[in-house]
């Protein structure tokens, strides 16, 4: 649990909800302009790996959830931030993280989660034709359900 | 007459090229694992082919994505004819259990004319063999 | 300065996927690289939410064909996790055994590919041959060669029958020499030393940074591995070690897949001996699944795989998040390939291991200001198998008959 007091320790009051599932999963709910200050102490800090970040359609909300493995104590660390459905936008991590480059880009066009100073943010998997402004993967797309 | 015996000369040896438009690679392994010293329908005169411009049989698996549907089409034009398409895999088939996905084109056979179908997910290499053995007896 | 951008793909007999890279080139040296993705996308993680939760242990099967059993295990690891339940211990060692012979049906398949993008068509017929065995015994307690079906929420779907078992131990017995010789073939090959020492290097700070995992981040002397840092299955309850090297090179990637080979066979036999003669549940029962959310991962011949899942109590999951272990591996080749040689590079992308699949080659080579067409698809794998003859000169080995009748005949 050494993990979750040294974030504790250092962002006391930014921390909006801490949800610890068991011992080797927690996931910490923050405010998006918060979300560099943690990752950097994080990934750099407490050498942590990033693993990926997800995306999902909550309907009310656009949640985007980033997880980093402490992998010498086990812990999956996943910090939580909910966004305006409508417009969602955040700050992008790649500047902290080069391996988010490619999630980013995932997350922009599946779910069309815009992302601030990302160095190349365009279409990435799907084709030109695929028509702008649709989001397989937001839940009121239905393509690709029964 | 001339088609006819270009068919009988391309019963001989078929040059095969391998395509794949969407799979998960399994059937891609198992149709490399039909080269290797097991299998190795070599002595049966098959080869795979390093262009398409020199192939007789378009090997092709997986289910067309959107994204591939151009090139497939495409390499199917360029493919020398009396040419034939195999279909390999439940994905290349019938779409299997992607067929419901937001980037499926497929199956195959909407996007080109296919000759013979090999099911099984993957197809394991005896099939494959006997798929294309199929074929070379049904060319007349 | 004229650059020339090289395109590697979408039909590329490295990838998995069909898949696109842009080279940019200056001269013979690379300059910058360009990945461009979605050949393949299949939309899977949508797919996910409208299957049962039984079903999808066989759709993320269906993922990768040469991982097709460590998208599943990580998924029952993340649905386990969801629902707080822990499975029989018959089972854990059941996972292992199918994970691990995975394991080494992949690495021998790499090591094949590698080979034949070097010109050493016998290491690519060798390694082939020795992997069907590794099939056999999948196709014995499974019912199939590939795509096993074997995991299930709770357990495995099959027990391993004691009858099984000294066949199973007969044929590992004898692969072990093979594999043996394989590695000492390979390794001590001056030749593949001189083409592979000090090729696309990786520094354990890039590994850091694109979070490369696997056989990537070991052999640049990251000490990762899922199997024993996070303890799941059997990991913990056998003796086995992680392989790790510090050169960071294309040849230390090989040393490393080639011995985690022999690591995979000590842990088959370990659970092998704790199968035999005994009795047991092979999975429990699993009927609800809760409100909430799992992460599960598992470490995959090429790394980490990584599950993420979210219930709403229904029968199907809310959001089914999948990160494949080469879409962090990919990336670094923006690192390990710049400041090299393009006849450098195919062997430099193989040696990321990015879950192959076409055998055939399409890359065209334009340069940009004409437009013309320099090089195409053999020529890649020419210009690679011509530097590995040059080498061969220079030390003074020749290149056996067999190997020479093929080079000649391919050219
Ligand atoms: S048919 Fe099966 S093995 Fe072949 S590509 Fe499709 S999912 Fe993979």
């Amino acid at each position: 649990m050494d993990t979750l007091e040294t974030i504790k320790k250092r962002f006391s009051d930014r921390i909006i909800n801490i949800k610890i599932h068991s011992d080797i999963r927690i996931y910490i709910e923050i405010d998006k302009k918060d979300l560099l200050d943690f990752a950097k102490f994080i990934f750099n800090d407490m050498d942590a790996r990033f693993i990926t970040a997800t995306g999902v359609d909550n309907l009310d909300s656009m949640e985007v959830l980033y997880h980093f493995s402490i992998d010498r104590e086990d812990v999956i660390v996943s910090l939580r931030v909910l966004l305006d459905r409508e417009d969602p936008v955040i700050e992008s991590l790649t500047p902290v993280v080069k391996g988010a480059l490619n999630i980013e880009k995932e997350m922009y066009e599946l779910l069309g989660i815009k992302f601030l100073n990302h160095p190349e943010l365009k279409r990435f998997l799907l084709t030109e034709e695929y028509p702008e402004g649709v989001f397989p993967l937001r839940k009121d797309s239905q393509k690709g359900k029964k | 007459m001339v088609l006819s015996l270009r068919k009988k000369a391309l019963k001989k040896s078929l040059f095969v090229f391998h395509l794949s438009t969407g799979s998960c690679n399994n059937c891609d392994i198992e149709i490399l694992d039909c080269l290797t010293p097991r299998f190795d329908i070599e002595r049966f005169g098959i080869t795979l082919a390093g262009s398409v411009k020199h192939a007789d049989v378009l090997l092709v698996t997986g289910i067309g994505t959107l994204k591939n549907i151009e090139r497939v089409k495409k390499l199917y034009q360029q493919m020398p004819k009396p040419g034939f398409v195999v279909a390999i895999g439940s994905c290349a088939c019938t779409g299997g259990m992607f067929r419901d996905g937001y980037t499926m084109a497929g199956p195959l056979d909407k996007i080109i004319p296919v000759d013979v179908y090999i099911p099984g997910c993957p197809p394991k290499p005896e099939a494959m063999i006997a798929g294309i053995v199929k074929l070379l007896n049904s060319i007349k | 300065m004229k650059k020339v951008i090289v395109p590697i793909g979408p039909y590329h007999p490295l990838f998995e996927e069909p898949e696109y890279f842009a080279l940019y080139c200056d001269g013979e040296r690379v300059v910058d690289v360009e990945w461009i993705a979605g050949y393949n996308h299949r939309g899977i993680e949508k797919i996910s939410e409208s299957k049962h939760w039984d079903q999808i242990t066989f759709l993320v099967e269906r993922i990768c064909g040469i991982c097709s059993t460590s998208h599943p295990i990580a998924y029952c690891n993340a649905v386990e996790d969801l629902a707080k339940v822990e499975i029989p211990e018959r089972a854990k060692y059941i996972r292992c055994i199918i994970g691990e012979l995975e394991r080494i049906h992949s690495h021998l398949l790499w090591v094949g590919l590698a080979g034949h993008f070097l010109g050493y068509n016998t290491v690519f017929m060798w390694a082939w041959k020795y992997r069907e065995p590794i099939l056999d015994i999948m196709e014995m307690i499974t019912g199939n060669r590939n795509h096993y079906a074997m995991m299930k929420i709770g357990g495995v779907r099959r027990d391993i029958d004691d009858a099984y078992i000294p066949i199973i131990r007969k044929i590992l017995e004898d692969l072990k020499p093979k594999l043996n010789m394989l590695t000492n073939a390979v390794l001590d090959d001056p030749v593949l030393a001189a083409r592979l020492k000090g090729v696309g290097v990786l520094t354990d700070k890039d590994i850091k940074e694109f979070g490369a995992l696997g056989p990537v981040a070991r052999a640049s002397g990251l000490d990762i591995d899922v199997r024993r840092d996070s303890p799941h299955a059997a990991y913990d309850l056998v003796e086995w070690k992680v392989i790790t090297q510090n050169e960071g090179d294309v040849f230390a990637r090989a040393v490393v897949r080639l011995l985690e080979c022999f690591e995979s066979m000590k842990i088959i036999e370990q659970c092998l001996d704790n199968l035999k003669g005994k009795k047991g549940e092979i999975s429990i029962d699993v009927r609800n699944i809760p409100p909430g959310e799992g992460i599960g991962h598992y470490e995959a011949p090429r790394g980490e795989c990584f599950h993420y899942v979210r219930s709403d109590g229904t029968g199907s999951p809310l959001r089914h998040k999948i990160r494949a272990p080469s879409f962090n591996n990919i990336p670094t080749f923006k690192a390990s390939c710049i400041g090299e040689t393009i006849s450098d590079v195919t062997i430099i992308l193989a040696g990321v291991d990015p879950c192959y699949c076409c055998t055939e080659r399409a890359i065209v080579a334009y340069d940009v200001n004409t437009q013309k067409k320099i090089l195409d698809g053999s020529d890649f794998i020419r210009l690679s198998q011509e530097k590995t003859r040059k080498i061969e000169k220079e030390i003074g080995v020749a290149p056996s008959r067999w190997e020479e009748k093929n080079w000649e005949r391919d050219n």
